[in-house]
């Protein structure tokens, strides 16, 4: 039971941290139909801005959101600097984006070095609490509690602002928002640079927990984060936190209690699955 | 001073391969109901999207003398022109009432007690998503989205496409009520609703204007309803009295 508690909740926290990086990517293609590589840039930039601020500071929740915001402005000036140049050509956007992460992964390591740095995380986080006799590290707790709190959130953005609203409709039908006399492309900034500073929250969320930040960081988890968005369905935030809770617990349930590395498989095995039979996913709509 | 708010010149259209429509010109006067005919595929939804830049044009469209040929949609949008497109495009996922609030313009009043009063339906429904109303409620909406601002020009595309005869008649005075308010452009096929409605047509044949007129004109024309829209009179007369 106690092992039980401990790969649950240790499971949970790898679907935070999934679901953390998959909304964001998930909204951006749903809004905006670019599969967005550089994610993982912003991913990597959140933990090494994390790691420089909290380094400076002493104070890793003023990394955080020093991170954050540098990775939506950022994110905000690829949109409206980069990506909208080429709006509607979707293959020259995709290969921007993979040509953005290459750049920023390669100027990170010119600059910090291929080597993985410690993170000054504070103290607390590495002590255990006993749930049911299980020992779960704080960390993991953080993680469920920032993508509590970013569901939360992104929920009331989603259902009960004007940007929500065009954000949701933009979704469904992007060409009837704009016949309705809305600037699209705002929109467009503002979930490019939102989802910009949730994978730079989960960076250096990931950077804390790993205790130390790398160039290929954020790569590592964009692999899994594709696959949620995917399994939990194109564009459906909520589809994302599903398939995000789905994968994580798999993955650990199987690492533990089958074989270390086969959950990797069968996560892979799941997207197959979920292709197969519910090629729109868990929670995305039907494309034809 | 010129009493057309919107003047067509030369639009071109070519979406991939197909050279939808060629040099499309006309105009549509001040106040009351142009429509917009042919036989199926001749270009009339591509017209309407391409008035309003959501299908690649080329040429001119002025609006109340302005050009706007170069602007982005939400741009022509906002000069006051409502759209009311072809199979309804409500947003599924929405409520009536979000996707009535998705449409109010800024700059503009909204006017809810209108929409609400010619579709008192809509108001029952408000809190229903939108992809569970049924075809003619949804047509109900995407009329109102049309009519929620103050609009110069309303373009709107086969309302009557799909639905019972007995709501095909409500939205044509719903529409004979609005044209004191706003100028239609009516993309119909139902030559019953165009003679209720339309004071002049514009006739495409393979992406051309074949004809432009009164509409009362064409309607009496036995040859041209017969070899441009492929009716004869007498039968859209029957088509009137059923």
């Amino acid at each position: 039971m106690t092992t039980f508690v401990l790969m649950t909740i240790t499971g949970m926290g790898l679907a935070a941290l999934y679901f953390l990086v998959a909304s964001g990517l998930s909204l951006i293609f749903g809004l905006m139909h670019v599969l967005n590589f550089a994610h993982a840039a912003f991913l990597t930039l959140g933990g090494y801005t994390a790691w420089l601020v909290a380094g400076a500071s002493g104070s890793f929740l003023l990394g955080i959101v020093v991170g954050m915001l540098v990775a939506a402005a950022l994110g905000a000036a690829t949109e409206t600097g980069l990506l909208r140049r080429m709006h509607g050509d979707h293959v020259p956007q995709v290969l921007l984006t993979v040509g953005l992460l290459l750049a920023f992964t390669a100027l990170v390591r010119a600059i910090f070095g291929s080597d993985a740095r410690p993170m000054p995380t504070p103290a607390w986080m590495n002590q255990v609490i006993r749930v049911l006799d299980a020992p779960i590290p704080n960390s993991r707790f953080v993680l469920i509690a920032a993508a509590i709190a970013v569901w939360v959130v992104m929920t009331i953005f989603l259902t009960r602002t004007r940007y929500g609203l065009i954000v949701r409709a933009g979704v469904e039908n992007r060409p009837m928002v704009t016949a309705l006399g809305i600037d699209v492309r705002r929109a467009f900034t503002l979930v490019f640079a939102l989802g910009a500073g949730l994978a730079a929250l989960a960076g250096s969320l990931v950077a804390a927990v790993q205790g130390a930040v790398s160039p290929e960081q954020g790569m590592t988890l964009l692999i899994f984060a594709f696959i949620v968005v995917i399994i939990g369905g194109l564009g459906s935030f909520h589809g994302s936190a599903l398939a995000a809770l789905l994968v994580g617990l798999l993955q650990e349930y199987t690492n533990f209690y089958a074989m270390v590395g086969m959950g990797d498989l069968v996560v892979v095995l799941l997207l197959a699955g979920v292709l197969l039979t519910r090629p729109q996913g868990l929670l995305g709509r039907r494309l034809v | 001073m010129s009493d057309q708010l919107l003047e067509v010149s030369d639009l071109n259209v070519v979406l991939g391969e197909s050279h939808v429509l060629h040099d499309v010109t006309f105009g549509v006067r001040s106040g009351g109901v142009t429509a917009l005919l042919g036989r199926n595929g001749v270009g009339k939804t591509t017209t309407m999207r391409g008035l309003l830049g959501l299908a690649p044009r080329t040429g001119t469209v002025r609006l109340a003398g302005e050009d706007v040929s170069t602007l982005l949609t939400h741009e022509i949008v906002k000069r006051g022109v409502g759209f009311v497109p072809e199979d309804r495009e409500v947003f599924a996922g929405l409520t009536v009432q979000e996707n009535l609030k998705l449409a109010e313009r800024r700059g503009s009043a909204h006017h809810y007690d209108r929409v609400y009063e010619l579709f008192p339906r809509l108001r029952e429904r408000r809190g229903q998503r939108a992809g569970t109303l049924s075809g003619g409620e949804q047509q109900m909406l995407a009329l109102a989205r049309g009519l929620l601002n103050d609009n110069r020009l309303l373009l709107v595309d086969e309302p009557s496409q799909g639905l019972a005869p007995y709501l095909v008649t409500e939205f044509t005075e719903v529409l004979a009520q609005v044209t004191d308010l706003v100028t239609v452009l009516l993309v119909e096929q139902n030559l019953t609703v165009v003679r209720r409605l339309a004071r002049d047509a514009v006739v495409l044949d393979q992406g051309r204007v074949a004809w432009t007129g009164a509409a009362a004109d064409l309607l009496s024309d036995e040859q041209v309803t017969r070899g441009l829209l492929g009716v004869g009179v007498a039968a859209a007369n029957q088509e009137g009295t059923s």
